[in-house]
């Protein structure tokens, strides 16, 4: 079972993270946690100084943690962003897409299912900031779109 | 018609594996029901209130007469011999079990089909026009920008977990067959003064319990922009779609509480920010697209004479078939409302023998309606009178488009888990009271739409004549509206009053067309009538 994967090659950093709303007076804060009501567009100023933001899914029906890290990748974030919550194998897939690179699950994860679940696709059809190229980019001959 | 490639294939493929792994998961009980729901209803699976349902997906409506087979075979094999045909142009199972849908899946899968986002808060099935690629007042055919949107739509990784399901719906021509501005997002393929093609986003429509007509959000979004404008769109609403109740999740309450000024300048941001993505596919995409949605070998030089000499005939060409933009061609519907029937049900043996006709009458093409009928979209008009006769000998020749008996219904008590009352019964009775009063006729186009209940999935709130079924007191109750439409000139009914039990709404029906009998003036529908005089003259036939 997997407490904490990680797609990562440096040190987890394991220091405490602060909210959003605290976030901008605390700025020797390294980690910060977005609830879903949290605009992740609060904290672009301060991405240099961030080593790791965790998104809270507290359900796995409310998918507004995916367009914050969608957001923060888009905006040039190469920190660790980390799902924690009701995280499950079936969505690490589409996480993964939309630049979770960390998943720290209430329940953890069945090793195998989750092997299973991140080899599934070959291809996307959109394109994201994961650096996959969409299948209109093979079908057009660029592969690095 | 569309053909997947490899990569498209190998997508369909991977999820039927995906879905055989999850149903596993759950048989061996390794994944809890709460857990698996979410899972099955991204793939259009149900759980009803006897058993199973599987809602397949029929992109934009358009299936060739191979695929109708195995929609008809699937009826046989897995299902009580019975397919039913939905207002989102897609065909549901009611009665399947849970360890044979993996199965079902990779039956489609082999003829290019799938389950995919058919349920779920998700962006669901693209639905079009009908007559796409046949209709004489098409701008263009609309179905290779619906494809374009299926395949960016399809398993979109931040659109997994919306507030709540989304519907797109895209049309190309100014008569609106798709009831394109009540859904989510509605495109209309337009073209601008310098003669370029684009697209007009209506955001914000729906029906449901608080119906919306959407407004129009941007005129003119080019092109090589449409897929960025619509992520744009959808990401502003699963950012802040309400989420605290399911009953005002829809981004129609999003668009109404900002204000559609608000919510498009927050779309227009978020499209601004999105260009520098490189998010849009080149153009040479849609381009790879367009030729599998040419016009098929249309024959030159037919003549568009018909011997009407048979009576029955003549009356089914005049009710049921519809202009063609070539030259000795119609488009051929095949009413699935046989009076006292079922709205949009049809037999194992129907529905292959349709996708023959398909192929023997319509370049290997059929359509599905939102109103629940089969469109034969490509049908010579010499040989319209033998295609008749084979409709007529298996009990599909019923001579009723657009009129009273053209109803369409929700599956209502009698299958799903939501309703608050039967649907079914009633658009029988109302079928059958009209066709034997002969009156059917004399009314011509009369559009009415029956809900089971206020999540309105028979479009009750845009039937000319709309009923809703509701709960009294553990009675069920049936409330009538008048003048709502689905059509380019779309608005919502009102309600007449107090609710009738089942026979008192047959009667009270009856009564509104008299007062319409009664009052029409020459060239007026019923609409057209009621918009004229108004609710009172109605209301006091119905009331006395």
């Amino acid at each position: 079972m997997v407490e904490l994967l990680r797609f990562r090659t440096d040190e987890p950093s394991e220091s405490p993270a602060v909210t959003v709303d605290c976030f901008g007076e605390q700025t020797n804060a390294g980690a910060v946690r977005i609830e879903p009501g949290d605009d992740a567009r609060e904290l672009l100023p301060h991405l240099a100084h961030i080593t790791r933001v965790e998104v809270n899914f507290p359900v796995f029906g409310d998918g507004r943690g995916y367009s914050a890290a969608r957001i923060l990748r888009e905006a040039g974030y190469e920190g660790e962003i980390r799902a924690v919550g009701d995280v499950a194998v079936d969505q690490l897939a589409a996480l993964r897409r939309c630049g979770f690179d960390a998943f720290q699950p209430d329940v953890p994860m069945n090793d195998a299912d989750a092997d299973a679940a991140l080899a599934r696709w070959d291809n996307v059809y959109q394109k994201t900031t994961d650096g996959r190229a969409p299948i209109w980019a093979l079908r057009h001959g660029n592969a690095n779109a | 018609m569309y053909k997947y490639d490899n990569y498209d294939q190998q997508m369909v493929d991977t999820r039927v594996e995906e879905f055989r792994d999850q149903t596993r998961r759950r048989l061996s009980g390794e994944l809890p029901e709460d857990k698996f729901r979410p899972l099955r209803l991204m793939n259009g699976l149900y759980l009803q209130l006897h058993a199973y349902m599987l809602r397949v997906a029929v992109p934009y409506g358009t299936l060739s007469g191979a695929q109708m087979k195995v929609l008809g075979d699937i009826a046989d094999k897995y299902d009580r011999g019975y397919g039913h045909f939905t207002t989102r142009q897609n065909i549901q199972y009611n009665w399947i079990k849970l360890e044979e849908a993996p199965d079902i899946l990779a039956d489609l899968a082999k003829v290019e089909m799938h389950a995919i986002q058919t349920s779920g808060n998700c962006i669901r099935n693209i639905s079009s026009d009908h007559f796409a690629g046949a209709a004489a007042d098409e701008l263009i055919d609309p179905r290779p920008y619906a494809e374009l949107l299926r395949q960016w739509s399809s398993f979109h990784p931040e659109f997994c977990a919306l507030p709540r399901k989304f519907k797109i719906a895209v049309i190309a021509s100014d008569t609106d067959r798709a009831a394109m501005r009540l859904h989510d997002i509605g495109i209309q393929i337009v073209k601008n003064d310098a003669g370029e093609i684009g697209a007009a986003f209506y955001v914000g429509g729906g029906m449901g319990r608080t119906p919306m007509v959407a407004p129009c959000i941007n005129e003119f979004v080019p092109l090589d922009w449409l897929i960025t404008y619509s992520e744009a769109c959808l990401r502003v609403y699963n950012r802040y779609g309400r989420r605290d109740n399911k009953y005002k999740a829809r981004i129609k309450i999003l668009v109404h509480e900002l204000g559609k000024d608000e919510y498009t300048r927050q779309v227009e941001e978020e499209f601004a920010h999105l260009k520098s993505q490189g998010i849009e596919p080149p153009l040479a995409e849609l381009e790879r697209i367009k030729p599998y949605f040419a016009d098929p070998a249309f024959k030159a030089g037919l003549s568009d004479g018909i011997d009407r000499s048979d009576p029955d005939f003549a009356l089914w060409v005049d009710r049921n078939t519809i202009a063609h933009k070539a030259p000795g061609y119609v488009s051929a519907v095949i009413s699935l409302k046989p009076v006292g029937g079922i709205p949009g049900d049809a037999s194992a043996d129907q529905i292959r023998l349709m996708g023959k006709l398909a192929t023997d009458y319509s370049f290997d093409e059929c359509r599905v309606t939102h109103t629940q009928n089969i469109v034969l979209p490509h049908v010579e008009k010499a040989r319209l009178k033998e295609l008749f006769d084979v409709l007529d000998a298996n009990g599909l020749s019923t001579p009723n488009l657009d009129t009273i008996e053209d109803i369409i219904a929700c599956p209502g008590l009698d299958y799903c888990s939501l309703a608050n009352a039967r649907s079914i019964p009633v658009a029988q009775k109302i079928s059958e009271r009209f066709a034997s009063t002969g009156k059917t006729e004399t009314l011509g186009e009369l559009k009415l739409k029956i809900s089971g209940c206020i999540n309105a999935c028979g479009h009750h709130h845009a039937g000319h004549i709309g009923i809703l079924g509701v709960d009294r007191k553990g009675v069920e109750n049936y409330q009538l509206l008048l003048g709502g439409s689905e059509a380019e000139d779309t608005s919502l009914g009102k309600i007449t009053g107090p609710g009738f039990d089942e026979d008192g709404i047959v009667d009270a029906v009856e009564r509104a067309t008299d007062v319409y009998l009664a009052k029409r003036e020459e060239g007026e529908r019923f609409l057209d009538t009621y918009r004229r005089i108004g609710m009172d003259p109605f209301k006091e036939a119905i009331y006395g």
